[in-house]
This record gives C-alpha cells, sequence and structure tokens, in this order.
C-alpha cells in the first residue's frame, strides 16, 4: 500500500559520541512507536520569547521543586497526632508534650543534615509556585491570551491556583505547630459557617471534635497524593493544550494571526528553558540557605489554648483573613438556626464567587464584545481599556483585602488605633476598585492617545531645536516602519448599535430590547478607545514634522507583499 | 548567518463558519502595512572568533564552577554535623550546615542554568524563524464524517429505541454514587450534643493552668488574670482526643475586678465572686484563644482578627467581626473555699454554627 521505505537505520549523522547516543535512543524508540513521526514536526516547533511567558516557567519550575522536596520530607515526616514527651536533639523543647508530627519536623529540622534545608525549600518553593502562578495568571488576562482557542487553559490555570493554594494550606496544617493549628481552627470556623451541613462537614473532616486526632493523617493523604496528582495530571494537560494550540505573541513585523514567530524548540527553548529551570532551582535553594522561613521550633506545639500574637498566614490566605478582619459583625438566625455572613462571607462566599467571576470571564467577554474569532496576537493592555480597569480594580481589592489581613501591623507602625485602620479599609473596600476602574481607564486612553501621536509625529527625540526665527521645536524621530506597524497592528473594535425599535414596515423589533442592552455594554466596553490613524491622517499627518517612512525598514527581508 | 525566514502564508479558510476569521487584522485603511519580518543582523560573537572564544570559555567556566561547588557540598554534608550527643542547644550549629549546604547546592544550580542559557544567547546559531499555525478547528468533511461514525455507533446500539435498557441503566448510573458518599459515613461520628457540652460543671474546681493549682478567691488580685482549666481536664487521659478536643472548648480567663465595675445581666448578679468573673477564652468569632488584656479598659482583644470584648460588661463584643459575647462561667467558691463552677456555660462556646440555639 504504502511506498514509504521503513529500514528502520538509526538516523545519527554526526560522528560525536554524545550525539551518536541520543540517535541511537531515538532509533530504538522509533522502531518500537514510530515516534519520529511526531518528532519530525516538533523538534523544530516554533515557541516566541518575551519576558512575560517566563511567569508559567517560573512556576512549573518551582512546582517540580517543592515535589522533589516533599518526596524527601516524606521520608522522615510522621502524619500522628498521637501524644509524645518530646526527647529528640533540639535542647529546649525536651520534656515538652507534642504530637508526633511536630516532633518529627523539629527532627528533620535538627537532626537529618540537608533537613532543615529541604523544609524551607518545601516552603519557599511554593510560596513562589503560588505567587507566580499568580503573576502569570494576570499577564494572560491583562494580554487577552484567554480568549478562543484558549478558555480552557484559562479555567485548567484557575484550577491550578486553587489546587496550588489548598495544598500549600495542608502543608501548612501538617507539622502541627502553634500557627498551623490557629489557621486550621479558623478553616474550622468556615465550615461551621456553613448553613445546614457546616456543622456535620466538620465533624466528618476532623474526625469528631475539633481537633480530633485524625486530621493530620487525613491532610497527609490530600497533601502529598490527592492534590499533587490532580496539579500534575492538570499541568500536563495544561503544557499539552499550550503546545498544541501554539503559543500566542505579540503584535510586530512579519507576526499575524495565521504564524508563530520565534526560535526553535531544540535547540534554543530546551537550551534556555532548561537553564531556566535550573536558574529558578538556584533561586530558591539561595533563598533557603539565607532566609528563614517557618521557624516552627519558636511558636512551640499546637495547644488550642493559646495564641501567638501578630504573626501573618503565609502570603497567599492573607486576603481571606484580612476579609474575616474587616467584616462587619453580621449574625441572625431563622427558625431558631444560626446563619453567620460575619463568617460565612469573606471565608466561603468571597472565594466561591471570585473563583467563578473569574473562570467564567472569557465567555462573559465574548458575550459583551460579540467577538468569537479565534486570536493568536496578544493585546496591548492600554488598547482594552475596560478590561484593564477591570483587572486593575480586582487587584486593588485584593490588596485592601490583604493590607486588612496586617490590620494591627499597620495599626502598630503607624501608632493609631487598629478600628481606625478598619473602618478605613471596609470604606477604601468599596470605594477604590471604582475608582481605580476609572483612573486605570483614563490612563489607557491616554496611553492610546500618545500611540496614536507617536504613529502620526514620530517620538519626541529630545533634541530641541532653534529654527533661523528663533523658534523652538523639539525634533521627532520616526518610527521605523516595524515599530509603527507594532502600534498599529491592534483592531479597530466595533461597538455594536442597536436597531431600529420597529423595521420599515413599523413592526416593532421583538429584540429590540435585548439589541439596546447589548449596545450599551458594548458602548461601555469599546466606547471610548482612541481611534488608531487611518492611512488618509497618516498622509496628512506629515506635514511640519519628521516623516515616517513606510519603507524605512528596509533591512526587512519581507517577502509576504 | 542568521536568516530570516517567513513562510509563504497559506492559512487554510475554507470554513464557511471561520471564513475570514483570521483575516480581521490589518483591515483595509489600516495606516502601516506588515513590513515583514525583520532580521537582526548577525550577533558580536557571530562574526568575532575573538568573542565566540570568550563566551566559549564562559559558558565552561560556569559549568566546571558548577562542579566544583558540587562537590564542595558534600564536604559541607560532612563538615558540619549538626547533632552533639548532648543534643543541640540552639539553632545556631543547624544553621551553619545550612547556609552551607545550600550556598553551594544553590549556586552550583544557579551557574549551570546560567552557563545553559548564556550558551544559547551567544553560540546556538539558530535563526529566527515563522511557522504557520494549523487552524484549530476540523475540516466540514471531517465534522461531516465524524457525525456519521457516531451516528453509525448510536444506530447500532439502538439506544434510542430499547427504552428499558436505557431508563435501567440509567437508573443503575445514578444510584452509584450513594455508596460512594455512604462509605464516607463513618470519617467522624454525628456532632450529638457535644459541641453544647464541656466538662465544666456544677462544683468543679478552677485550676490554674499549666500547674493545676486550685484557686482561692484571696489569691487573685486586683486587675491580675489567669488563665485556668478544669479539675474534670486535668483527669483525662493523655492519649487519645478527648483531652485536646476539651483544651479546645474549656479554657477560662478569670479575672479580679472591683465588684462595682462590674454591671452584670440581671440574672448574672451571683456569677462572680467578689468581682472575680471568668469568662470562656475562646473566640466567638473563628475560634482563636483570646489573650490580650487592657487593664484599664477591660478590654479583651483577639489576636486573630482584633475582636474586643468588654469584660465588665458580661463579655459584649465593642469591636470587630465576631457576633455574640464571650460565654461566661458562673462562678461560685466550695466550703474549702476554692473557686469552683456553678454550671457548664450556659451557651456553646467558640464560633457559631447552624443548630446552635436549637438545643
Ligand atoms: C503543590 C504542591 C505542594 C505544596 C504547595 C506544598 C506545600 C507545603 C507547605 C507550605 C508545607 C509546610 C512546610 C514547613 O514549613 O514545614 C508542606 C509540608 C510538607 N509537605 Fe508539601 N507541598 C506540596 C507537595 C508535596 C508533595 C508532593 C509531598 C510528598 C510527596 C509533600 C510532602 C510534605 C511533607 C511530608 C510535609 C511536612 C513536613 C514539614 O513540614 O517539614 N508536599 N508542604
Ligand atoms: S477569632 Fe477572634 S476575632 Fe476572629
Amino acid at each position: 500500500m504504502s511506498t514509504t521505505t521503513r529500514t528502520g537505520s538509526d538516523v545519527s549523522t554526526s560522528n560525536n559520541a554524545v550525539l551518536q547516543g541520543a540517535g541511537k535512543v531515538v532509533g530504538f524508540v522509533d522502531q518500537r512507536i514510530a515516534a519520529n513521526n511526531w518528532l519530525k514536526r516538533n523538534l523544530r516547533k516554533i515557541f516566541p520569547d518575551h519576558w512575560s511567558f517566563l511567569l508559567g516557567e517560573i512556576a512549573l519550575y518551582s512546582l517540580i521543586l517543592v515535589l522533589l522536596s516533599g518526596v524527601f520530607l516524606t521520608l522522615w515526616f510522621k502524619p500522628s497526632m498521637a501524644h509524645i514527651i518530646y526527647d529528640g536533639a533540639y535542647v529546649p523543647m525536651r520534656g515538652i508534650g507534642m504530637s508526633e508530627a511536630y516532633a518529627s519536623t523539629l527532627q528533620i529540622s535538627f537532626e537529618v543534615r540537608g533537613g532543615l534545608l529541604m523544609r524551607q525549600i518545601h516552603h519557599w518553593g511554593t510560596l513562589i509556585f503560588i505567587a507566580a502562578m499568580s503573576v502569570h495568571m494576570l499577564r494572560i488576562f491583562f494580554t487577552g491570551a484567554y480568549r478562543k482557542p484558549r478558555e480552557l487553559n484559562w479555567v485548567i490555570g484557575l484550577l491550578l491556583l486553587t489546587l496550588g493554594i489548598t495544598n500549600g494550606f495542608t502543608g501548612y496544617s501538617l507539622p502541627d505547630d502553634l500557627l498551623s493549628g490557629t489557621g486550621l481552627r479558623i478553616i474550622e470556623a468556615g465550615i461551621l459557617a456553613i448553613p445546614v451541613v457546616g456543622t456535620y462537614v466538620s465533624y466528618f473532616l476532623f474526625g469528631g471534635e475539633y481537633p480530633g486526632e485524625d486530621i493530620i493523617s487525613r491532610f497527609y493523604a490530600i497533601h502529598i497524593l490527592l492534590v499533587p496528582g490532580l496539579i500534575i495530571a492538570l499541568v500536563t494537560v495544561h503544557l499539552m493544550l499550550v503546545w498544541y494550540q501554539k503559543h500566542t505573541q505579540w503584535a510586530g513585523a512579519g507576526k499575524t494571526e495565521k504564524n508563530v514567530v520565534g526560535y526553535p524548540f531544540f535547540p534554543i527553548y530546551v537550551a534556555k528553558a532548561g537553564g531556566f529551570t535550573f536558574i529558578v532551582f538556584g533561586f530558591i535553594v539561595l533563598m533557603s540557605a539565607l532566609i528563614q522561613v517557618n521557624p516552627l521550633w519558636f511558636y512551640g506545639p499546637y495547644d488550642p489554648s493559646q495564641v501567638t500574637a501578630g504573626v501573618q498566614p503565609d502570603w497567599y490566605v492573607g486576603f481571606l483573613d484580612g476579609a474575616l478582619r474587616v467584616m462587619p459583625p453580621w449574625e441572625f438566625t431563622i427558625f431558631g438556626y444560626h446563619v453567620t455572613p460575619s463568617v460565612l462571607l469573606p471565608a466561603v462566599i468571597l472565594p466561591g464567587v471570585l473563583l467563578t467571576l473569574l473562570a467564567l470571564y472569557p465567555w462573559i467577554e465574548q458575550r459583551i464584545t460579540g467577538d468569537r474569532r479565534e486570536h493568536h496576537i496578544l493585546e496591548r493592555p492600554r488598547n482594552v481599556p475596560v478590561r484593564t480597569g477591570l483587572g486593575v480594580a480586582f487587584i486593588v481589592f485584593y490588596i485592601l483585602l490583604w493590607i486588612a489581613g496586617g490590620n494591627d501591623f499597620f495599626a502598630t507602625t503607624l501608632h493609631i488605633p487598629v478600628n481606625w485602620v478598619s473602618r478605613f479599609l471596609q470604606v477604601s473596600l468599596i470605594v477604590m476598585p471604582p475608582l481605580a476602574f476609572w483612573i486605570t481607564k483614563r490612563i489607557c486612553l491616554g496611553l492610546q492617545r500618545r500611540d496614536r501621536d507617536k504613529v502620526l509625529h514620530g517620538m519626541e527625540s529630545g533634541v530641541i531645536m532653534v529654527s533661523p526665527e528663533g523658534e523652538f521645536t523639539e525634533r521627532h524621530s520616526p518610527l521605523s516602519a516595524a515599530q509603527a506597524y507594532a502600534l498599529t497592528a491592534h483592531e479597530r473594535p466595533q461597538v455594536h448599535e442597536a436597531g431600529a425599535p420597529t423595521d420599515a414596515n413599523g413592526i416593532p423589533n421583538p429584540n429590540y430590547k435585548h439589541d439596546r442592552r447589548r449596545a450599551r455594554i458594548s458602548r461601555f466596553y469599546f466606547g471610548d478607545v482612541i481611534p488608531k490613524p487611518t492611512r488618509e491622517e497618516l498622509e496628512h499627518g506629515h506635514h511640519g514634522h519628521a516623516e515616517l517612512e513606510a519603507h524605512s525598514g528596509s533591512d526587512a527581508t519581507s517577502d509576504q507583499h | 548567518m542568521t536568516t530570516s525566514k517567513s513562510e509563504e502564508m497559506s492559512y487554510p479558510v475554507d470554513h464557511p463558519e471561520h471564513a475570514g476569521e483570521l483575516e480581521h487584522r490589518a483591515p483595509a485603511g489600516d495606516p502601516i502595512p506588515d513590513p515583514g519580518l525583520h532580521d537582526p543582523g548577525p550577533r558580536y560573537t557571530d562574526v568575532n572568533p575573538q568573542a565566540q572564544k570568550r563566551a566559549d570559555r564562559q559558558v565552561a567556566g560556569m559549568f566546571g564552577l558548577a562542579s566544583i561547588l558540587i562537590i564542595a557540598s558534600i564536604v559541607a554534608y560532612v563538615a558540619f554535623e549538626i547533632e552533639t550527643p548532648e543534643g543541640v542547644p540552639n539553632v545556631g550549629e543547624v544553621q551553619v550546615s545550612n547556609f552551607a549546604l545550600g550556598m553551594t547546592l544553590g549556586l552550583a544550580l544557579l551557574l549551570i542554568g546560567l552557563g545553559a542559557v548564556q550558551w544559547a544567547r551567544t553560540l546556538m546559531t539558530s535563526p529566527e524563524f515563522a511557522e504557520n499555525r494549523k487552524p484549530l478547528v476540523s475540516s466540514d468533511e471531517v465534522r461531516q464524517a465524524t457525525l456519521e461514525s457516531f451516528n453509525t455507533g448510536a444506530e447500532e446500539t439502538q439506544f434510542g429505541r430499547r427504552k428499558l435498557i436505557r431508563n435501567s441503566l440509567l437508573g443503575a448510573m445514578a444510584l452509584l454514587p450513594l455508596p460512594a458518599i455512604v462509605l464516607l459515613r463513618d470519617l467522624g461520628p454525628l456532632p450529638g450534643d457535644t459541641k453544647e457540652n464541656t466538662v465544666w460543671a456544677e462544683g468543679v474546681r478552677l485550676l490554674t493552668d499549666v500547674t493545676y493549682q486550685p484557686i482561692r478567691p484571696a489569691q487573685l488580685e486586683l486587675g491580675q488574670l489567669v488563665n485556668v482549666m478544669p479539675a474534670t481536664y486535668r483527669d483525662l487521659p493523655d492519649h487519645g482526643p478527648a483531652k485536646i478536643n476539651e483544651r479546645a472548648k474549656s479554657p477560662v480567663m478569670l479575672i479580679r475586678m472591683l465588684p462595682e465595675e462590674l454591671s452584670p445581666f440581671d440574672d448574672r448578679e451571683n456569677w462572680h465572686v467578689d468581682g472575680i468573673i471568668a469568662y470562656s477564652k475562646i473566640c466567638t468569632h473563628a475560634g482563636c484563644p483570646i489573650s490580650l488584656y487592657e487593664r484599664t479598659t477591660h478590654h479583651m482583644l483577639c489576636p486573630c482578627h482584633q475582636s474586643t470584648f468588654d469584660l465588665a460588661d458580661n463579655g459584649k463584643v465593642v469591636f470587630g467581626p465576631a457576633t455574640r459575647p464571650l460565654p461566661q462561667l458562673p462562678l461560685a467558691v466550695d466550703n474549702e473555699g476554692y473557686l469552683v463552677a456553678q454550671s457548664d456555660f450556659t451557651e456553646p462556646v467558640g464560633p457559631s454554627y447552624w443548630e446552635r440555639g436549637t438545643r
């Protein structure tokens, strides 16, 4: 049937021993699963380059380090809440009653060489993992990279962030020290606040009353098996989708919706990404060598009747802690049953609502813009002011909650009563996000105007010239064609116009109301956008200032036109 | 030597539904035509053999230094003992070992990474390429064929016609999750009345926490605050969850004020002993143990979210997210003159929950 010859001979044209060895391996695999069909297409796959594309990579590499260091910790850690009297190496704690979990964490820290380092790597790795995921997500949001066809990866990414935070929290609880226990107790209160089933869920989770003796072994199974398993599975799908759908790219000369411009996977990306892996590893290990994190021998074993003041949770739960702090004291009863929005709202409803809104955003935006086309070119945040404004409003809201999580810290540093700080934050949480939205939108529009000026009149060169008449002008240097193209390659958004309420024959349009609402939302989204210059404007804009030479990029070997 | 290629654009936009979809960029009237892929020209190292040699040595140097640091980390592992026969009196030794191991390993990793990136940036000769995107939707023919295959298969099951099979299967599948849920039943006992009760009871002595000494009213000075536990707690077994669970709900703080400073509710007139008054230590907001007492105002602050309670005024909330006053423990003196509880708390301690108030 097929005329293809299948000799199965190994391909290794190189006379270098290492490369020949690699060639043999490839040959071996190919003869078993015809892998070269795939390799041939993918070895030289193109990946675009930009610093902001590294954020996701940082998340991936720190995850790898967290997984590796976690396995090391399991070799000594005992997930048991059985009560023992400590007689280990750390002298100040000798004779104190504690759980086996806490004792084994002390053992890892004080009796295993490199154990403390691994604990700190695991903890710093987690903090960076979650931070990198968060910033990566912001990058995706502000550049519109979540648009079709990448909505699935947006949702998967959100799930990964949630799972990462979950695992961070369960891990934080494992050592059973005073801080982790306090965090757990607040989680219990959040669960108890769930109407109808809360008490039961809490009793099932803790194996009875709080804290019981089961929670650590249960969290252990979740922490080292269930959630990491899900994370690894989802990361795999995430990366497969990136690979298959190909990376997005910034607008620029030679870059279109139909191509992807960059460097080949092998060797450039392999070397850069491989190198970057080690750089991330190196940074986390150095941080762990230099900066102490979670020194739980200071806190002591968990005792539900004690608490240390002024200690903050890990950064990624700070916003929830802050939300709990600034909630007004609301509680009411219906038919004798208690509902406590004071806890329910910040601990359960707030994260739920935030996640749902974020997950649905790609589709919400599609509804508003009516744009259901594929997009592979990223949008500059300034060119989509409403999205950017919403994103900044979200960040401001989040940061305010995060600040609220340290309201006592701010009160003592600023020497003001803590209730002033709380009141201020309560008001700010309502006022500041809309304000941030408005300001951001204005800034975006200003930047758009500047881009327009740049295209029309060139860039301000900083060189002041005096004309023979004594007039001062600043010389404007022309943009290169590539620069000008990058500034104008975005779309002109179309504001949806509502149709007439009645058609030509006076028959009322049944969709008129809906249509008008759509038009209003569309105007909100796109209405103020500064139009980019047209060709005519450009031709007229030439007078006076330096010219923009559309063909100044003579070095570009363009064979497209 | 670096060449730029941008391959012939041949995006198949044959799909009616998507026709023109990817053509929307650069619509007519756009000011600047795409100038095409830009050739950055050769890098310094591409044309300058001297620079090439230098880059070569740099990269190899980084990899070489990494090897040395890796060996050094093994030396550090052996050289810095962290445990002495007498134990570790402080964190110092451990931190020296941590520092030595972390610095050597961290720098080694960093150098390997920097070396690889430097190699890629300065010496690898790959040019920039443009690669076509494939459409992320299948062609009409393929769609049609898939639909047909599916329909044929579905037809062959006769799923649509065999209603009995279909419904019984759906029924079985709907029931299947139930055992999975039922099997989780033994995760924990039902709450019962455990949340409403503690080991405080009539006549139970108040013992100082940790040292377990009974307390006479005269021992308590004005403004003094003492953490106490019920005598019944001391006798619980160390092993098993009973003791720690009780520790999560029984802790009480005992404060002495002037009797005239107190403004008890009518039914609490006799809950204090000469101005000595007792409250649950468990915050009614989210269950943190409360700890910061301000003597002059009689305010008690929870360090977790700053709920503040007025201990002179029945534990009322004066600030913060807590919704309910601190439960008060009614006090009395037994015939040997020690402080005892009149009863258990008259309401559940700790954070609110759905059934609270129904028992
Ligand atoms: C997404 C992945 C993970 C995250 C975010 C994470 C996070 C954490 C955190 C924050 C801690 C507290 C560390 C401390 O300061 O002591 C912890 C403890 C722990 N983790 Fe993980 N972890 C992850 C995956 C794993 C895996 C895969 C394992 C093992 C297979 C593991 C094993 C452990 C063990 C045994 C502890 C308790 C020992 C100790 O705290 O020293 N972790 N984890
Ligand atoms: S637990 Fe006391 S204020 Fe939240």
